[in-house]
């Protein structure tokens, strides 16, 4: 039956042939490969959510007479998105679980990202000939980034609304054409003519998700053309890849982890509170909230914004916000353009211009690793910064300590992680053994009253790692054990077997 | 490379069969949960079933309606059992490795290099290169096609800025009005009272918007040349933030302050430490880099407060064409 169907296909397309490489295609083992899975995999929740979700949302500004199930807003005046996005929480049945997963798997999604390309880069996973690819992933997280925010500016609720004129300002802050950039953007000038919410919603469900889902394809078309790295160990070379095949042991692992990232999306849908727009209430220009703060991959621009001098620059009849111009473009575009040139910039600086497929572990590396930590010091304290009013309330000191706090630090902490964490490299590199599991020492007395020490046994799944790699495993026809030829999968022989723990030698239909 | 030549010899050798070989369960090549197959088959199964439980309470829950924690939890539930059985049953039932696949050569050689780059330069070169006066016209429609294209895809989406980040709806004579559109009298605020005011007919309006706050029952003067713009004790302010543009609205009392809750940019209103006047709303704190601009009150004949004129300079934040005031 299965080979009549494959046989029809191949007649039509070829597929054989090149299937059967895709079927023994190798995926390595480390658990840090799932990273990037799930990056896609909420992705695809996030396609999933978000279609539902544009059957029930309404872009629009029109304002109307709220006749929801939500009691305290009844008969106000609020505009049709905000209506229709409560509208599709309280009325719309699996409604609020399907708007409130979406939203989670936006942060999940750009979390994963940023987890997934930390591992490139300490790993060095980013060298030749993976500079493609690294750079594909540089544009999937800026695009994510800003699709999310434009995602959470969509509802017209206070956030958003709030959101959207700090991004107004920021457009009119760059120098020369950031007055007409805002005005065309908007249509006029803020809140503009009623044209925003629609422009970005069209952004947001079509233009900048067909972008990343091209994108994600080419990211993973360039995967599979070069073959994944892999961390260096017994057996594993330059030229080869150790791991599970993809059929069927990679498609099972990867398929379940799918559903269990869409799980728990849901499930935190289900039980986590996530943007409760009818708490924050319809935007209006001269509203605003206290502690107001953006989604988390925003708050390093937030808090750069907030932490920045009051330095505008004037001149010639001329105004250059630069306390708005660099936190909110200069920063983010130099962050983005350091990321897209870092490969570039560390073949040129070790004069390494070789093909890599074996990873570094990233003791290995002092210098890189501790940039690297240094940098993700250097966000995290921003990003620490986007609560200095929230900080002063909890910690009951004034926001003039808060704020000079972190206008020192945000210079302090970055070079001190990164020099503690160039100094862990280097004395973890010059350990024995670094980097193994440990055993546990044992303290014996003996009966004479001797005390002795000896190191425990190795536990077990401490050898496993150290096996060589069978060669060209699916390829494998004569199994010593007496598979043969036509044999059949390890599971379905043990189900055959009924869970017997014995050896048994699997039988010819 | 030794494991290399290997490979390819077990690749010549086996080519038809492609199954996965049965390991036996004490084999170091198996999970360590793997040595007891029954076990592992038995958490799938667990899985599974519990999976199935869940998908049906999903079913129930839905038919009758139940909350929406039920629904999600259900079904979250059921999504990551089902993957969970997925994954151990891949983890631990198969046989695992370590396996490996070789890696092929990604570059060409120099041959076919070669031979690619003088198919797409000497051969372009010969159908192209002879033509210039065509090469030069595609290249100039084409540059003006991309030009002109950019017409309606950016210029069409919104109107020229032209002077409107100069003005607001306030007026010389401006009635100052509540959201509602009530007008506000000198009697509607205590002493540190404050209020969002608008230019009558431009209720709400995001430019417009202003601060009005009573700090006294005297005249509060700001500076010179601003004498009368603060009527017995009112002074009305932008409620544009000159950072970011966020409404400044907060009023710290006690200490006679503006502050605005994005970014923390705060702005004094207090009386100064000498003299008889005012602070006309200078930041003092954070990162706002100049005061809010302070909008000239009146009281007509009937109480009521009334705007002498618009701001004196453009609200809100800074841009390019704002000129150095």
């Amino acid at each position: 039956m299965v080979s009549r169907a494959t046989g029809w296909l191949d007649d039509r397309v070829g597929l054989s042939k090149g299937g059967r490489t895709m079927l023994d295609k190798i995926f390595p083992d480390h658990w840090s490969f799932m990273l990037g899975e799930i990056a896609l995999y909420s992705f695809v929740v996030l396609l999933v959510t978000g279609v539902f979700l544009t059957l029930y949302f309404d872009p629009s500004t029109k304002e109307v007479i709220y006749h929801g199930a939500y009691l305290p807003l009844r008969g106000q005046k609020v505009s049709a998105a905000y209506a229709s996005t409560v509208d599709l929480s309280f009325s719309v049945r699996f409604g609020l679980v399907m708007r409130q997963a979406h939203h989670w798997a936006a942060d999940v999604f750009v979390g994963a990202i940023a987890v997934h390309m930390a591992r490139i880069f300490f790993t060095g996973a980013f060298r030749k000939p993976r500079e493609l690819n690294w750079a594909i992933g540089v544009t999937l997280l800026t695009l994510a980034i800003v699709n999310g925010f434009i995602g959470y500016s969509l509802p017209d609720d206070l956030i958003s609304g709030t959101g959207l004129r700090i991004a107004f300002s920021i457009l009119l802050s760059i120098p020369l054409v950031g007055t007409y950039l805002a005005f065309f953007l908007f249509g006029g000038n803020f809140p503009g003519n009623g044209v925003i919410i629609p422009r970005l919603f069209i952004v947001h469900v079509l233009i900048l998700p067909a972008i990343i889902a091209a994108l994600i394809g080419a990211h993973l078309f360039l995967l599979v053309r070069q073959k994944h790295t892999q961390f260096p160990g017994p057996g594993r070379t330059e030229r080869n890849v150790v791991g599970s095949p993809l059929w069927p042991n990679f498609f099972f692992k990867t398929n379940g982890f799918l559903l269990m990232t869409f799980g728990v999306l849901v499930g935190m849908g289900a039980l986590f509170q996530i943007n409760p727009i009818w708490q924050f209430g319809q935007y209006a220009p001269y509203k605003v909230s206290y502690a107001v703060q953006p989604d988390w991959y925003m708050g390093w621009l937030d808090g750069a914004l907030r932490i920045f001098p009051s330095w505008e620059f004037t001149a010639l009849g001329h105004t250059v916000p630069l306390e708005v111009t660099i936190p909110a473009i200069i920063l983010p575009g130099l962050t983005f353009a350091l990321f897209y040139a870092w490969p570039f910039l560390e073949a040129r600086f070790t004069g390494d211009y070789a093909v890599h497929h074996l990873l570094d572990r990233p003791r290995d590396r002092p210098l890189r690793t501790g940039v690297g930590a240094g940098v993700f010091a250097f966000y995290g304290v921003l990003f620490a910064a986007s609560s200095t009013d929230v900080l002063a309330n909890y910690f009951s000191v004034s926001l003039n300590v808060v704020l000079w706090s972190f206008r020192i630090l945000i210079f302090v902490v970055p070079v001190i992680v990164g020099l503690v964490a160039h100094q862990i490299c280097i004395d973890l590199a010059h350990r024995q053994a670094g980097g193994k599991r440990k055993r546990a020492y044992i303290v014996e007395r003996s009966p004479e009253g001797e005390y002795s020490t000896h190191v425990s046994a190795p536990r077990p799944g401490d050898g496993v790692e150290e096996l060589e790699p069978e060669l060209v495993p699916t390829h494998v026809a004569a199994d010593p054990a007496g598979g043969g030829a036509g044999g059949h999968a390890a599971a379905s022989d043990r189900r055959r077997r009924g869970g017997s723990e014995e050896p048994q030698r699997p039988t010819e239909d | 490379m030794r494991a290399g030549d290997e490979g390819q010899a077990a690749l010549e050798g086996h080519e038809q069969g492609a199954h996965l070989a049965t390991l036996p369960p004490d084999d170091p090549r198996l999970q360590p949960f793997a040595k007891h197959p029954g076990r592992a088959e038995k958490v799938v199964v667990a899985c599974f079933l519990a999976a199935l439980a869940c998908f049906m309470a999903f079913g129930a829950a839905y038919w009758v309606n139940a909350r929406e924690e039920v629904l999600g939890g259900t079904i979250g539930a059921g999504l990551f059992f089902f993957g969970f059985g997925f994954t151990a049953w891949g983890k631990y039932l198969m046989a695992r490795g370590p396996f490996m696949e070789e890696r092929h050569v990604l570059h060409s050689d120099d041959a076919a290099r070669d031979a690619f780059d003088a198919a797409l330069v000497e051969r372009g070169a010969a159908a192209i290169g002879r033509r210039s006066l065509l090469t030069r016209l595609l290249a100039a429609a084409g540059g003006v096609a991309g030009v002109v294209a950019a017409f309606p895809l950016i210029r069409s989406l919104g109107p020229l800025p032209k002077g409107s980040l100069f003005h607001t709806q306030w007026r010389k004579g401006s009635l100052v009005v509540t959201i509602d559109g009530r007008p506000v009298t000198v009697d509607d605020l205590e002493i540190g009272g404050v209020l969002t005011v608008f230019p009558a007919g431009a209720e709400g309006s995001a430019i417009s918007q202003t601060l009005l706050v009573r700090l006294a029952d005297t005249p509060i003067v700001t500076g010179p040349g601003k004498e009368t713009w603060g009527p017995q004790g009112y002074v009305a302010y932008s409620k544009v933030c000159t950072h970011a543009g966020c409404p400044v609205g907060l009023f710290e009392h006690q200490v006679e302050k503006l502050l605005c809750p994005c970014h923390q940019s705060l702005f004094d209103i207090a009386p100064r430490p000498t003299g008889t006047t005012y602070y006309a709303a200078e930041p003092v704190f954070g990162p706002a880099p100049r005061p809010l601009p302070q909008l000239a009150l009146r009281v007509d004949a009937k109480g009521r407060l009334r705007a002498q004129h618009d701001y004196d300079q453009p609200i809100g934040p800074g841009f390019w064409e704002r000129t150095t005031t």
